[in-house]
């Protein structure tokens, strides 16, 4: 009989939304496990780290990897599954671009570490413990992992066959990416597994948006009465879709809230946030300078806004030092 | 499915033996449990590690406070309705704007559809197959696939198909069930169309239907089988805490919204408070040997890993939640309650895996309360949003997500920019004890030295209970730590410590 193709689900610095939208298969798993055999996948199942230390390298035919880089063991565990796999593929805005996570990118490591152990309003730590990567007690050696400074997506560790985009993904485009890997259908090797088009194609508002766009005013949305038919832009209020790609069917826009970039850009733009900003700029009805000013208090984080999910995949990937006396915002 | 390997490596460190489990399984997050071993082959001490962590309270600064229930729903992709409702709920308290009744119902019927779909999670697919499939059954079979194989292909499809469903109700009201999009300060971005009403009605009909036959299913193999109820009310998986839950006007659960009750161990309340107090009840403190903080009472102070009232540790979650209440809000909890606590000999229940049955009674009363919030007419009013109207300054928000009292604490400029904010999320309120649970499971369960897969996965299911979610216990970010030496005395205290 022959024997089943192998496959990896992993988690490195992640929230578990990509192994949940694994689960929303739902009816779907049960197709999946037959056609798979599953051999790693800690959410749900007991294999242990030392089983995938055993198998035999390029046994396991795809590892569905997600969650960004950030530690010794997240790297070690990116290699351990790159050797073992015949496919890596990036699954989800973390391993695809850094994600969330990666806005941290924009802070110094040791000013994180001192707020979260000593100076959060409730910590308790006059001693001022830090965990440590290696602690000896009574002759007992115990280890964490080294958190790097910084936060990487996988294709800056390790070489990355295929990209699921999503935060999370989508169980739509998840089933077409096992069609493709089970029949070998697969398209050339980077693809970015999800319509290499702007998520406006797909919204069910596009009609309503102007050809030409001008922005006299840009709103935050707690504050604004939000028209649940008419094309966000329009309306004044940001959405990334114009710089997103498409593949997820609108959900955020069927819930009445603008995109805000999860799916990354499309191919040929190397840096999703400056695409939006040139966008942005473009559609600002204004020429005056201060007037530009005000409608850009529409946007008090851009970083936040349009790097979102993808700070660490950016050409500057985070935040830059340089010789200047520093701005920090407090 | 391929067979997991049965022979356990003991890594021989001088005196003492190390036995690891890397990683634990069946859980939202990561970690290891390392075991030391002395020379008679007893347990001397088990470390329950977490080694992950990201930044939250730290990369959210800067950014707009209206952003915060996307940007923390991301602490945890199994609970982001959690954290999302939480930081709504810190909006409107931020704005001091108070959302619309349809709105709040709005965001009652998400929240509920949420609590019962992730506990069917929790009892189906994660720490449930320890009791439906076995304790010491193989690897291989631990596991959904092994539930269903145990319950039928009928039942298994149930399972999925009831879960399905109330998702898809996030999903509709919050665009995304995973990390959804509804919350605004004041308000919800959708509403429930009168023409779509009547299938969600069905789906909440099926829900309450689906809880009770979960219950039914728990007392035929868990509740008949004496292995396992001898297991449950065992010493070793025992401990005797204060616990905290959210209880509304009357003492009983609520998920969404109330009041703070802690009880002692003796059952007796210790303190019910307002979120906007939590920094006088609840501290955290810091080990070196994990990247988790673990909460405890600040009153009583920090004195170690210990049972009893004189001690700090609290426990939060399904059984901390019974056991902190009075009772339940709807009719078929309530009789689960009483059930319960008929069955276990009264109030409060120390058992740390009667979580699992907790846990149920909890999916009747969430499944009740979601029929009758769709129920009410009022469900279809279009009027969703209260606009803020006062300056930002500082907010408060609490619910409770299914694995714990969850505290969201923002404080901002008067453009809503974020300037600080503290987040204590679920897990940790029970890191303290869940690390205790683990070594004196450990302790009780392994001797002379013999260890095996099955015994391993006795030790993970003292953990396994309390559902825990350590992405979000551990939202925070480390860096490079220096290492640190130290010598215990006999008696306990460090005699020297030696830090590079």
């Amino acid at each position: 009989m022959a024997e089943k193709p192998k496959v990896a689900f992993y988690w490195c610095a992640s929230c578990g939304g990509c192994e949940e939208s694994v689960v929303d298969l739902a009816e779907g798993i049960l197709d999946v496990v037959q056609a798979v055999d599953i051999v790693f996948w800690p959410v749900a199942l007991d294999f242990k780290k030392k089983d995938v230390e055993a198998m035999a390298d390029g046994s396991i035919a795809a590892t569905l990897l997600n969650g960004a880089i950030r530690t010794s063991e997240q790297e070690e565990m990116a290699h351990l599954l790159r050797r073992k796999s015949q496919l890596m593929i990036a699954y989800g805005s973390c391993a695809h671009l850094g994600g969330i996570p990666s806005l941290s990118n924009q802070f110094d490591r040791e000013r994180i570490l001192k707020y979260i152990y000593e100076e959060a309003p409730s910590v308790v730590n006059q001693e001022g413990t830090r965990p440590q990567t290696q602690l000896i007690e009574d002759g007992r050696c115990v280890t964490l992992p080294e958190f790097r400074s910084h936060v990487r997506a996988l294709d800056q560790v390790v070489d990355v066959d295929y990209y699921l985009p999503g935060c999370p993904p989508t169980p739509e485009r998840l089933q077409d990416a096992l069609q493709a890997i089970l029949t070998g259908q697969l398209p050339e090797k980077g693809t970015v597994l999800s319509p290499d088009v702007a998520l406006c194609e797909e919204c069910p508002r596009k009609d309503s948006k102007p050809d030409q766009l001008k922005m006299a005013d840009i709103k935050r949305p707690h504050w604004t009465e939000i028209d649940p038919e008419t094309c966000f832009l329009a309306q004044g209020l940001l959405c990334m879709g114009p710089a997103t790609r498409g593949g997820c069917d609108a959900r955020c826009i069927e819930g009445n809230m603008p995109c805000t970039g999860c799916f990354g850009p499309t191919s040929g733009v190397k840096d999703q946030g400056a695409k939006m900003l040139a966008g942005l700029c473009s559609a600002l009805d204004s020429q005056n300078e201060e007037e530009i000013e005000k409608i850009l208090e529409g946007v008090p984080d851009p970083v936040g806004t349009l790097y979102r999910y993808g700070l660490a995949g950016s050409l500057m990937r985070g935040r830059i030092e340089s010789d200047r006396p520093s701005q920090e915002k407090e | 499915m391929k067979t997991s390997s049965k022979a356990v490596k003991a890594k021989s460190s001088g005196k003492t033996r190390r036995v690891t489990i890397d990683p634990i399984t069946r859980l939202e997050g990561h970690g290891k449990i390392d075991i030391f071993l002395d020379e008679a082959g007893e347990v001397e001490r088990a470390y329950f590690q977490i080694p992950e962590l990201r930044g939250f309270e730290v990369f959210s600064l800067g950014r707009p406070a209206e952003d915060m229930p996307q940007i923390t729903s991301r602490i945890c992709g199994v609970c982001p309705t959690a954290h999302h409702m939480a930081s709504t709920k810190t909006l409107d308290d931020l704005y001091k704007v108070e959302p619309p009744r349809a709105a709040r119902m709005i965001r009652e019927v998400v929240y509920n559809a949420f609590m019962f779909e992730d506990h069917a999670l929790h009892f189906y697919i994660l720490g449930g197959p320890d009791l439906i499939v076995g304790p010491e059954a193989p690897a291989a079979a631990r596991n959904v696939l092994g539930v269903i194989e145990k319950v039928g292909v009928e039942i298994g499809k149930r399972v999925i198909s009831t879960r399905r469903r109330l998702r898809e109700l996030i999903a509709y009201l919050g665009g995304k069930v995973i990390h959804p999009v509804l919350g605004l300060p004041g308000g919800v971005a959708k509403g429930m169309a009168p023409e779509d009403l009547p299938k969600w009605q069905e789906v909440a009909r099926d829900a309450v239907d689906f809880a009770q036959f979960t219950l039914q299913a728990f007392r035929d193999l868990v509740l008949k089988n004496e292995e396992y109820v001898e297991l449950i009310t065992s010493d070793a998986y025992t401990h005797r805490t204060y616990y905290m839950g959210l209880v509304d006007e009357n003492n009983v659960v609520n998920f969404y919204d109330g009041q703070l009750r802690v009880v002692d161990p003796n059952g007796k309340q210790y303190a019910r408070f307002p979120v906007r107090d939590y920094l006088d009840y609840v501290a955290e403190h810091v080990e070196p040997w994990t990247y988790v903080k673990f909460c405890y009472l600040k009153p009583m102070g920090w004195n170690g890993f210990e049972d009893g009232e004189k001690s700090g540790v609290f426990s939060v979650a399904p059984l901390a939640r019974l056991n902190a209440a009075e009772g339940m809000a709807t009719p078929l909890a309530q009789e689960a309650y009483e059930e319960f606590y008929a069955t276990l000999g009264g109030k409060p229940v120390h058992h740390t895996l009667a979580n699992h049955w907790a846990r149920v009674v909890e999916m009747i009363y969430a499944a009740e309360r979601l029929k009758d919030l769709l129920d009410d007419p009022e469900i279809t009013s279009q009027d969703l949003r209260a606009m803020p109207k006062a300056l930002p300054d500082v907010g408060f928000g609490v619910v409770e997500a299914p694995r714990g009292t969850l505290f969201h604490h923002y404080e901002t400029d008067t453009n809503g920019i974020l300037k600080k904010v503290n987040l204590i999320v679920a897990t940790q309120n029970n890191a303290a004890r869940i690390a205790m649970s683990v070594e004196k499971a450990a302790k009780g369960l392994i001797h002379k030295g013999k260890v095996s897969d099955g015994l391993l996965n006795k030790v993970e299911m003292a953990f396994r209970a309390y559902d825990p979610c350590h992405a979000c216990a551990t939202h925070s970010l480390p860096g490079q730590m220096p290492l640190i030496g130290r010598i215990h005395a006999p008696t306990g205290e460090v005699v020297q410590e030696i830090r590079k």
